[in-house]
C-alpha cells in the first residue's frame, strides 16, 4: 500500500537497527544504566508493541512509555459527568470509540448505553453536528477528547454550529495538552528522562517551538518522530547521535507531515474557540497546571459543562495503582502491584490498562506478560 | 405429490397480523417461503421435515448438527444479504467438520413494517445459495415482533449435513509442527459490512466473502484425509480462531504476518480506524492446521477451487506457551495475539 509500506521495509529497518546498535556502543554512560527514552504519545507506544521494536533494540535503551494517550488518563470523575449527561431523556451522546470502554466510579459509556442511555459512537465531530441537525428535538452533546491533535477538528465543529444556529448542539470538553505534563513529569525528582521522541501529529498543529525550554532549561533532546515503525526507528537514531554528541536539540523527523511552525489555521480556531484551564486533572498523574482546556465565555452556550448539571466530583484513583509511577519510568508496567492480577484489559483500575494505547494495555496484550510471570 | 402453495401475500409491509397464526400468516408463509424454497419436504407443511436414516447412512458416518442466528445490520451489504448469510453461515459450520451439508431449517424474527419487497429479495437470495451450497431448506418458522422490538430481520438457520467415514476434524487435534493455512484475504467481510453502515463515507470498493466452503474442505480431505483441524473464520476472525485452536490443542502458534493475505482497501480501512484485519470477521474464509508433510499438496488442492483460489500457508504450530499465539512481524519482531476484550473500537488518534 503506497505510502505506507515504504515507511514499514524490512530490509530498512534492519540497517536502521544495526545503525542504532553501533552507536549505543559509542556511548558510554549507558553500559551501566540502560538510556531512557520516552514516547510521550500513545500512537507510539502502539507502534511499538504493534511491529514489536522493543525487543530488537539494544539492552541499553529502555523506552518508557508517556501520558499521551488522552483515553488513558481521562480521570474516573469526568467519566462519571458523560455518563451523567448521557442518562438525560432527551440526549443523544456522542463519542469516539475507544472511550466507550473507560470506566467511571459508576459504569462506562459502554454499560450506560447498555441500560438505554442514547451513546452513539461516531468518527468526527462532524458526525455529531450531523445528527444535531438530524435530531432539533434532542440536545447533541459531543465528547471532545484528546489532544492538539484533535482539538480542531472539535474547534470547527463549534464554529460551523455557530455559524449554521445549530442550538441543540453541545460540547464536553476533555481536550488536553501535552506540553504541561511533559513538564510535570520533568520536574518530578524520581525521574530520569534521557530524551524524548515528541508527538507527530499534535506537532503536525502546534509545530516545533513549544518544546523548546525542553533543551533550553532541561537539556533534554526531543525529535518529534512519525509512527510508522521507520520512523519511530529513525527518530530513535537522531535522538541517540545527539546523546552521544551531548546534544539536547529539537529536532523533527516526521517532515513530511509536521511544518515547523504547525498549522497556523488550526491554531487560530484553537486560539478563537478554547482558553486554558487554571488546572486539569488525570489519572495517574493528579492535578496539572494549566493542562486542560475549556471553551471561551463567547461560546459557554454550546458548553455542557455549564448547561448541563453534572456531579463534578474529583474521584480519587484506586490506592493500589501505581500508574504515576509507570507513566514517568519510575516503574515497568508488570512491576506494578496490580498489574494482570486486579488490572487486566477486561477489569482495568488504572489508566494505563484502558485503551490498547496505554502502556500497561499493551504490555498485557502484546507480550510482555510473561516477564510479570503471571 | 408436491403441493404447491396457492395464497399470494398483497401487502406492502409486514404487520403483526403476519404473526398472528391467521390467514395473514399463510399468505406469507406460502407466497413468500414456500413457493421460493419450493421442495417436497416444505411443501408438505407438517411442523416437522423427516429424513429416511438409511439413505443418511449410506453417505457416511456420523450426522454434524448446527445452528446459527443472524442479525447483521445493514441487512443488505456489497456482494450478499442476510439471507446469503443466513445459508453459508450454517453450510460452513456443518463444512469445517468435513460433513457434506444436506438440510437447513430457516426461521426468521421479522419486525412490524418490515418491507415485504425486502424480505422477498432476502429470501430469493436464500434459495439462490442453498442452491449454491446443494442444501434444501425443509422446515422453518415466522415470528413476527412490535416494532422497535427487533430490526428488520433476524434469521436463524440450523443445519444437517453426513460427514464420510474415516475423517475426524477437531480443535483438540492441533499439534507442533502443523501448518496453519487459510483459504484466501481475510477480513473482507467485516470491513465491506462497517464500510456499508455508511458511517465513513470511505469510497472503497469491498464485497464480503460470503461463499460455501464444503467443496473446498472435501478438495482438501482429498489429498489429506487426516486434516487436523479446521474451523472457518468468522465473528472475531482468525484471530480469535488460532487463539481457540492454540488453546483447546494446548500448543503454541506462530504467524508469519507478511504471509497473511490481507487486500489493500481492507488495510486502508483498518489503517484508518486502528483496526487489525485478523479480527474481522469473515463469511467463506477457514483456517486449517494440516500436517506438515501435508501442507503443500492440500495448498495446491485448495488453489485449484475457487473458494481456496487465494490460499496461503500463514503460520505454524509451535511448541511454547500453551494457548499463545503470536505474530512475527516484517522485520522479526513478535507480538501477541490475543482474543480481543469486548469488540474492536475504533482508536482516537
Amino acid at each position: 500500500m503506497k505510502f505506507v509500506d515504504e515507511f514499514r521495509d524490512p530490509e530498512m529497518a534492519r540497517a536502521l537497527l544495526d545503525k542504532i546498535h553501533a552507536i549505543v556502543a559509542e556511548i558510554p554512560k549507558c553500559q551501566d544504566k540502560p538510556l531512557q527514552i520516552m514516547e510521550v504519545c500513545g500512537g507510539h507506544t502502539h507502534s511499538i508493541f504493534r511491529y514489536g521494536l522493543e525487543a530488537l533494540l539494544p539492552k541499553q535503551i529502555e523506552l518508557v512509555h508517556g501520558p499521551g494517550c488522552p483515553v488513558c488518563v481521562l480521570p474516573m470523575g469526568r467519566v462519571d459527568d458523560c455518563v451523567a449527561i448521557a442518562e438525560q431523556t432527551d440526549v443523544i451522546f456522542t463519542t469516539f470509540g475507544d472511550a466507550m470502554r473507560v470506566p467511571g466510579s459508576r459504569k462506562s459509556l459502554q454499560q450506560a448505553k447498555a441500560e438505554g442511555c442514547d451513546v452513539r459512537m461516531v468518527y468526527s465531530p462532524m458526525d455529531a453536528l450531523q445528527l444535531a441537525r438530524q435530531h432539533p428535538d434532542k440536545r447533541v452533546v459531543f465528547f471532545g477528547l484528546g489532544f492538539e491533535t484533535t482539538m480542531p477538528s472539535t474547534a470547527l465543529t463549534l464554529l460551523q454550529a455557530e455559524k449554521e444556529g445549530i442550538d441543540n448542539f453541545y460540547l464536553f470538553c476533555n481536550h488536553i495538552t501535552i506540553i504541561p505534563t511533559i513538564k510535570a513529569i520533568l520536574d518530578s525528582p524520581d525521574m530520569y528522562i534521557d530524551g524524548f521522541l515528541g508527538p507527530g501529529h499534535v506537532s503536525m498543529v502546534i509545530g516545533q517551538a513549544p518544546y523548546e525550554f525542553i533543551s533550553s532549561q532541561y537539556n533534554r533532546p526531543l525529535v518529534v518522530a512519525g509512527f510508522e515503525p521507520l520512523d519511530v526507528l529513525q527518530s530513535l537514531y537522531m535522538l541517540l547521535l545527539q546523546i552521544r554528541d551531548g546534544e539536547a536539540r529539537i529536532e523533527n523527523q516526521y517532515k513530511r507531515i509536521v511544518p515547523e511552525g504547525g498549522n497556523s489555521q488550526a491554531l487560530q480556531a484553537l486560539a478563537q474557540v478554547f482558553e486554558l484551564r487554571e488546572f486539569f486533572e488525570w489519572r495517574g498523574l493528579g492535578s496539572i497546571d494549566h493542562s486542560g482546556v475549556q471553551l471561551r465565555q463567547a461560546y459557554a452556550r454550546y458548553d455542557a459543562e455549564k448547561q448541563f448539571v453534572v456531579p463534578n466530583l474529583k474521584i480519587a484513583d484506586p490506592k493500589s495503582c501505581q500508574c504515576g509511577e509507570v507513566l514517568k519510568g519510575v516503574l515497568k508496567p508488570w512491576e506494578c502491584k496490580v498489574f494482570g492480577k486486579q488490572c487486566t484489559p477486561e477489569v482495568p483500575l488504572g489508566a494505563l490498562m484502558v485503551s490498547t494505547e496505554g502502556a500497561c494495555s499493551a504490555y498485557y496484550s502484546y507480550g510482555k506478560i510473561d516477564a510479570a510471570n503471571i | 405429490m408436491t403441493q404447491k402453495a396457492k395464497r399470494t401475500l398483497t401487502a406492502k409491509t409486514i404487520t403483526m397480523a403476519h404473526g398472528s397464526g391467521g390467514k395473514a400468516m399463510r399468505d406469507l408463509i406460502e407466497d413468500v417461503f414456500v413457493s421460493v424454497f419450493d421442495n417436497e419436504d416444505l411443501n408438505a407443511l407438517e411442523d416437522q421435515a423427516r429424513f429416511d436414516l438409511a439413505e443418511l447412512q449410506a453417505e457416511g458416518a456420523q450426522l454434524a448438527f448446527t445452528t446459527d442466528s443472524y442479525v447483521v445490520d445493514p441487512v443488505i451489504f456489497p456482494g450478499g444479504n442476510i439471507g446469503t448469510l443466513a445459508i453459508n453461515g450454517t453450510v460452513n459450520d456443518l463444512a469445517v467438520s468435513g460433513a457434506i451439508p444436506r438440510y437447513l431449517s430457516c426461521s426468521m424474527i421479522l419486525e412490524e413494517g418490515l418491507d415485504v419487497e425486502l424480505l422477498r429479495q432476502v429470501v430469493a437470495s436464500m434459495r439462490q445459495a442453498a442452491d449454491e451450497a446443494g442444501v434444501t431448506i425443509v422446515t422453518g418458522d415466522t415470528k413476527v415482533v412490535p416494532k422497535g422490538k427487533g430490526d428488520k430481520i433476524f434469521i436463524n438457520t440450523s443445519g444437517i449435513g453426513v460427514i464420510p467415514r474415516g475423517v475426524n476434524i477437531a480443535a483438540t487435534r492441533s499439534q507442533p509442527g502443523d501448518k496453519v493455512i487459510v483459504n484466501g484475504f481475510v477480513g473482507d467481510h467485516g470491513a465491506a459490512i462497517l464500510n456499508a453502515r455508511g458511517d465513513l463515507a470511505l469510497e472503497v470498493e469491498l464485497q464480503t466473502d460470503c461463499q460455501p466452503l464444503h467443496r473446498l474442505v472435501q478438495a482438501m480431505l482429498e489429498v489429506c484425509p487426516d486434516l487436523h483441524a479446521v474451523r472457518d473464520a468468522s465473528r472475531g476472525g482468525v484471530a480469535t480462531v488460532l487463539n481457540e485452536f492454540a488453546e483447546t490443542a494446548e500448543v503454541a502458534i506462530r504467524l508469519y504476518e507478511q504471509q497473511i493475505p490481507v487486500r489493500t482497501e481492507v488495510r486502508g480501512v483498518c489503517e484508518i480506524l486502528g483496526l487489525d484485519a485478523l479480527y474481522f470477521a469473515n463469511e467463506g474464509k477457514l483456517v486449517a492446521t494440516v500436517p506438515a508433510d501435508k501442507a503443500d499438496a492440500v495448498l495446491a488442492a485448495m488453489r485449484s477451487t475457487a473458494e481456496g483460489r487465494d490460499a496461503a500457508i500463514i503460520g505454524e504450530v509451535i511448541t511454547g506457551r500453551a494457548g499463545r499465539v503470536t505474530v512475527q512481524t516484517g522485520f522479526g519482531g513478535e507480538r501477541i495475539m490475543d482474543m480481543l476484550v469486548g469488540e474492536q473500537l475504533p482508536r482516537i488518534c
